[in-house]
């Protein structure tokens, strides 16, 4: 049952530095060769770092992300996870983490290998939380790590959030995407709170000095967007 | 002079009335006589009839007889009358007109505003020294209502003057004003109020507004003095959970107008009314051509419109749209050979520059103005003979007031013209002009008061000073549109300020107000004191985007720079739909949408003789009113009606009942026909643009469903075009019922729930109640470039709590603002009730006369769909195109 939906959810893959790697509807990347899937920008306690400003946002963004998570993970069933950084919105995200929420977490995390690399939201997270915590590191021929570096080298991060924008007669959507060349890819945000930026924007451009495809998520499949077809906000 | 006026004025007034050779009117005295008998009151009168003036009279009266204060610390007086008007520029223009007869008389009263442009050092010391009278707006009120000082500041007050109350009460500025009212009746029972109102349907709606309704003991849910069951909910881990969805039949709309009713009875204030002096003499304009099917530009009585300027002193040209606006502009000065003085008045235009014209107005150097309803309130434009009426009425007061703005010497005759731009439009100038006639109104009920309006002024409230819950809650039932206000939304709504009013409380130690151990409620510091002056007020705007023309690059062929000048704004939604290549009307020309660079819109000029491509769907602002469109319908249904029409509209209906049928007043004409390889579906409702779009957007669900593969549709103020790729009349005709189905109410249950989690205007709705509410802070022009600024998607808000917490109270008060609003769904729920039963089905072989007035909207407006599946895999499939070529 797991590997049949596995299949038919599953089945947009892509090329990456010569390794297989299959985009899920989540917002996760699976590399099936590490049996490891790769999400990013969780940002947990969004909305609670908000509330400490004054602005009351529901308080149900971790709950909403952490569903996600648990979904792609028992989809997938992998060996290992790496959370690719701005897991926790801020430094204190951890401890305000509710127990609900910390028993779910848990048990997403029981029974696999568990790594957060760490970004610039939550650049120290505290050993309570569970797995193994790396500034970056590599998977094969791919550097994993939150802020993506310019040049040849081929890597998996995120930090930008990038979201693609298609105008089509009139009709706009704006969805959260994959940015890829085939030699690097940035990695949509699954945090629920996590806003996004558009891809045209000038952040992207010396990432992918020649050009790059977009695999924007749809409601029911991800799909493949040239760059000239992408608006500006 | 009468001697009963002179005996009710004071000889000083008696003798300036005299100067000026004018006589006291009867409705001013009466005014001044309820005053002193301590009432408010309500009077409805036609413009020109010295409204104003009657307003002020009592308080003129009264300060001129309380002589002159000495102004020391020790003598320190209050304010005396406080004026609410809904336009900045109105405060002005009236305060200026009061300084006249106040300095011919040589009273000692002092006049002053305070709006948005007051310096801060001038607010300081209205509030150390106020003046007699203050002229200010809502939101002014609302935030010196918010001050610290507000106690002593209208401890004093003895008079509330609100101008144009007719066009305040209409909106959530209403809302925001009746709470306004309420706290200073509470701080000033003393107090009367006094409104000022053209003519509208339900004058007791407005009389209600102005005074404090009563209310039965208080249920017994409270009795405890605040112990237990008051504040139950509102202790932490107590709150009951929330109900989970309920789905079903009408459910959906149910909970939209689950606000509460307002009383039917209630207190009302004293009712004057003037009666309007002379009928107004309103015409159409007819012309022998054949006016288009469709489109709304008019260009056939372009000459005659020119002709009439011409003939009359000044002229006001009223159109619907912006762009109506620049387009009757740019046309009435291709045939301007005489060099008329006309100029254009619309809301995106330069503030500057619109100034220039209301002065060039009022000075009688212009002889038309073409302008938009930013235009529509009482300023005194001086001698306007003549008010042509370009496009649909859509509501027979709002003509009638428009036409008002026309010959302010109320005892001769208003001129104007009705001037159709299609057929239906003729249709509805028909209707108007009968309901013209008849004196009929068609203005909107009165509001249920709106939850987020209601969390903002509670912030207000605690920042001024600390409160019981139970006095605000019984203060805030006393303004009429809350009146209906259940205690189990008050709390929601004070839970919601305090921590946002989860059901999961996470956030009891960020609370913005808190209760302490006195049993009063109190803002937590100065900075939410703050923030509430920063989002203080009910308009959101719709975020602009400056428009800039570019030049293409000379050493990169294909590149447009952001070399031109500036010229002007547009709403950024509008330009978030825009793909370059799109042509649009803009600032007097067409241009070329090129790219969004920085923060500006790039354009190029169109070639001569392009037409715009891309029209602004902002026609359906006003939806036409409900009492319009049974009208029309009626003139629909009935031959001998047809007479009253011009020739070319009744050689029409015929063919439309040769070729299909007309239906009667109260059913639905459904029509099939295949065209192309596509099957079309059009039916005529006539319930407004907005409750069409609502309805097109549920039919395609349905249709999507029954595997007939829809495609899309067009909607405008009368009907739609659903089109599909599978056939739908074969399908009616196997299943008897089909059709019925297709239309039952039950649409507005689970398609409607299922709609609105995706649809993006409903996204809106929300995100304005948001920022109303408080939850988000406003972003201002500019802001949020700098980066500091922080801000957050209300639409992955909107999809968190609709999952997490349906029945949350902002996500009720964007559903209450979706029944009437952009979604219009009260509206369809009534047409749904109406045709159950009533539909009538035509099959035909090809578009009838009725269904190409819809069809032309294919291509000139825009396709509406919120499936982004759809979209994307459009241009996924455009990448493998490209691919392939």
């Amino acid at each position: 049952m797991t590997a049949l939906r596995k299949n038919k959810q599953t089945t947009h893959e892509i090329e990456l530095a010569g390794q297989l790697a299959i985009l899920d509807l989540s917002g996760g990347l699976y590399l099936p060769a590490h049996d490891a899937l790769l999400v990013a920008d969780l940002h947990f306690e969004k909305g609670s770092s908000f509330a400490r400003r004054g602005m009351m946002l529901p308080p149900y963004d971790t709950r909403e992300t952490l569903d996600a998570l648990a979904d792609v993970v028992s989809r997938l069933d992998p060996r290992v996870v790496i959370a690719l950084g701005d897991s926790f919105h801020d430094i204190g995200g951890p401890e305000r983490l509710g127990d609900e929420e910390r028993s779910t977490l848990a048990g997403v995390q029981a029974g696999r290998e568990w790594i957060w690399v760490t970004g610039n939201h939550d650049r120290i997270l505290p050993e309570t939380i569970g797995g193994q915590v790396v500034e970056e590191m590599t998977l094969g021929s791919l550097t994993l790590r939150h802020e993506p570096v310019a040049g040849d080298q081929a890597e998996v991060a995120g930090h930008l959030h990038p979201v693609g924008k298609v105008v089509m007669r009139g009709r706009a959507t704006r969805r959260r995407c994959f940015l890829t060349d085939g030699t690097r890819c940035i990695m949509p945000a699954l945090g629920a709170y996590a806003g996004g930026l558009n891809a045209c924007d000038a952040a992207f451009k010396p990432l992918f000095p020649n050009g790059f495809t977009a695999h924007l998520i749809g409601t029911e499949r991800i799909f493949a967007i040239a760059k000239t077809m992408l608006c500006r906000d | 002079m009468s001697k009963t006026s002179a005996s009710r004025l004071p000889k000083t007034f008696r003798d300036w009335f005299e100067s000026r050779g004018w006589e006291p009117r009867e409705h001013q005295l009466q005014l001044l006589a309820k005053a002193k008998a301590g009432r408010s009151v309500l009077l409805v009168a036609p413009t020109g009839a010295g409204k104003t003036l009657a307003g002020f009279l009592p308080s003129l009266v009264e300060l001129a007889e309380r002589g002159p204060g000495r102004g020391t610390a020790k003598d320190k007086r209050g304010l005396h009358t406080l004026y609410i008007s809904p336009l900045k520029a109105l405060a002005t223009d009236v305060a200026r007109n009061l300084e006249t007869p106040v300095q011919e008389m040589g009273l000692p009263i002092r006049i002053e505003t305070r709006t948005g442009d007051t310096p801060s050092h001038k607010r300081a010391r209205q509030i150390e020294r106020p003046p007699d009278i203050l002229l200010t707006t809502p939101e002014q009120l609302a935030l010196l209502l918010a001050h610290r000082e507000a106690t002593e500041f209208f401890q004093d007050l003895r008079r509330v003057v609100l101008d144009e109350l007719h066009s305040l009460v209409t909106s959530k500025r209403g809302d925001l004003l009746a709470l306004g009212l309420a706290r200073l009746m509470s701080l000033a029972p003393q107090a009367t109020a006094v409104g000022l109102s053209a003519t509208v349907r339900e004058p007791d709606d407005l009389r209600r507004y102005l005074v404090p309704q009563r209310h039965e003991p208080s249920p017994p849910l409270w009795g405890r003095d605040g112990e237990g069951g008051v504040s139950a909910n509102l202790e932490p881990g107590k709150r009951r959970h929330p109900h989970p969805p309920h789905k079903g039949e009408g459910e959906t709309l149910r909970r939209m107008e689950a606000a509460g009713q307002t009383d039917a009875n209630g207190t009302l204030a004293d009712l004057v009314v003037v009666k309007g002096g002379a009928q107004p003499d309103i015409r159409m304009l007819e012309l022998d051509e054949r006016l288009p099917l469709a489109g709304h530009t008019a260009s056939l009585s372009m000459p005659a419109i020119y002709e009439l300027i011409k003939q009359h002193k000044t002229t006001l040209v009223f159109v619907n749209t912006r762009l109506q606006a620049e387009y009757t502009f740019q046309e009435l000065w291709k045939l301007n050979d005489d060099g008329l003085a006309i100029a254009l008045h619309h809301g995106s235009l330069d503030v500057a520059q619109r100034r220039r014209v209301e002065e060039a107005m009022a000075a009688g150097r212009l002889k038309a103005v073409v302008c938009t309803a930013t235009l529509d309130l009482g300023i005194d434009w001086g001698d306007v003979d003549l008010v042509v009426n370009v496009g649909a009425p859509k509501g027979a007061s709002r003509i009638m007031q428009r036409i008002g703005r026309s010959n302010h010497r109320m005892d001769e005759p208003s001129q104007a013209y009705l001037v159709p731009a299609n057929r239906f439009e003729i249709l509805e100038c028909r209707a108007a002009l009968d309901a013209v006639h008849e004196a009929a109104q068609d203005t909107p009920d009165a509001r249920t008061g709106a939850l987020d309006v209601l969390c903002q002024h509670i912030l207000g409230r605690a920042c001024a000073d600390p409160f019981r819950l139970e006095d605000l809650y019984e203060e805030v039932r006393s303004a009429a549109p809350y009146a209906g206000l259940s205690y189990e939304d008050f709390e929601a709504c004070v839970a919601f300020v305090a921590t946002g009013g989860y059901a999961l409380r996470a956030y009891e130690r960020f609370a913005k107000i808190v209760k302490g151990n006195d049993g009063l409620w109190r803002v937590r510091d100065g900075r939410v004191a703050q923030q509430y002056r920063l989002n203080v007020g009910t308009i959101v705007e719709s975020t602009m985007i400056k428009v800039r023309l570019g030049k293409t690059s000379r050493s990169r062929p294909g590149t447009v720079l952001p070399r031109g000048r500036l010229l002007g704004e547009i709403e950024e939604y509008f330009a978030e739909t825009l793909t370059p290549g799109d042509t649009f009307l803009f600032a007097g020309e067409v241009l070329r949408f090129e790219a969004i660079a920085e923060d500006e819109v790039l354009v190029t000029r169109a070639g001569s003789g392009t037409d715009p491509m891309i029209p602004s769907y902002e026609g359906g602002k006003f939806p036409l009113s409900t009492f319009l469109a049974a009208r029309v319908r009626e003139i629909l249904a009935d031959p001998f009606e047809w007479d009253r029409l011009p020739p070319q509209m009744t050689e029409w209906l015929l063919q439309q009942r040769r070729r299909s049928l007309l239906p009667g007043a109260r059913d639905l004409l459904v029509e099939t026909f295949p065209r192309g390889n596509r099957f079309y579906m059009t039916c005529f409702p006539f319930e407004g643009r907005l409750a069409h779009q609502t309805l097109g957007m549920l039919l395609t669900r349905r249709l999507e469903r029954a595997r007939l593969k829809p495609l899309g549709f067009v909607a405008n103020d009368y009907g739609i075009a659903v089109y599909a790729s599978g056939d739908i009349a074969t399908r009616a005709a196997r299943e008897p019922g089909f059709m019925d189905e297709l239309f039952s109410e039950d649409m507005l249950g689970d398609d409607l729930e299922d709609w609105l989690a995706e649809s993006s205007l409903m996204k809106r709705t929300f995100r304005q109640c948001a920022v109303i509410a408080g939850l988000i802070e406003r972003r201002f022009p500019g802001e949020q470039k700098t980066g500091r600024q922080v801000t957050i998607s209300t639409d992955l808000v909107y999809d968190v709590l609709r999952k997490h917490e349906p029945d949350h109270v902002l996500l009720r008060a964007a559903r209450a603002d979706a029944a009437t609003g952009l979604l219009d769904v009260r509206r369809l729920g009534v047409m749904l009730q109406r045709i159950r039963g009533r539909i009538i089905h035509k099959p035909l072989d090809r578009v009838s006369p009725l269904s190409v007035s819809v069809m032309l909207e294919i291509g000139r407006e825009r396709v509406y769909s919120d499936n982004a599946d759809e979209i994307l895999a459009e241009a996924e499939a455009a990448l493998l195109d490209e691919a392939l070529a």
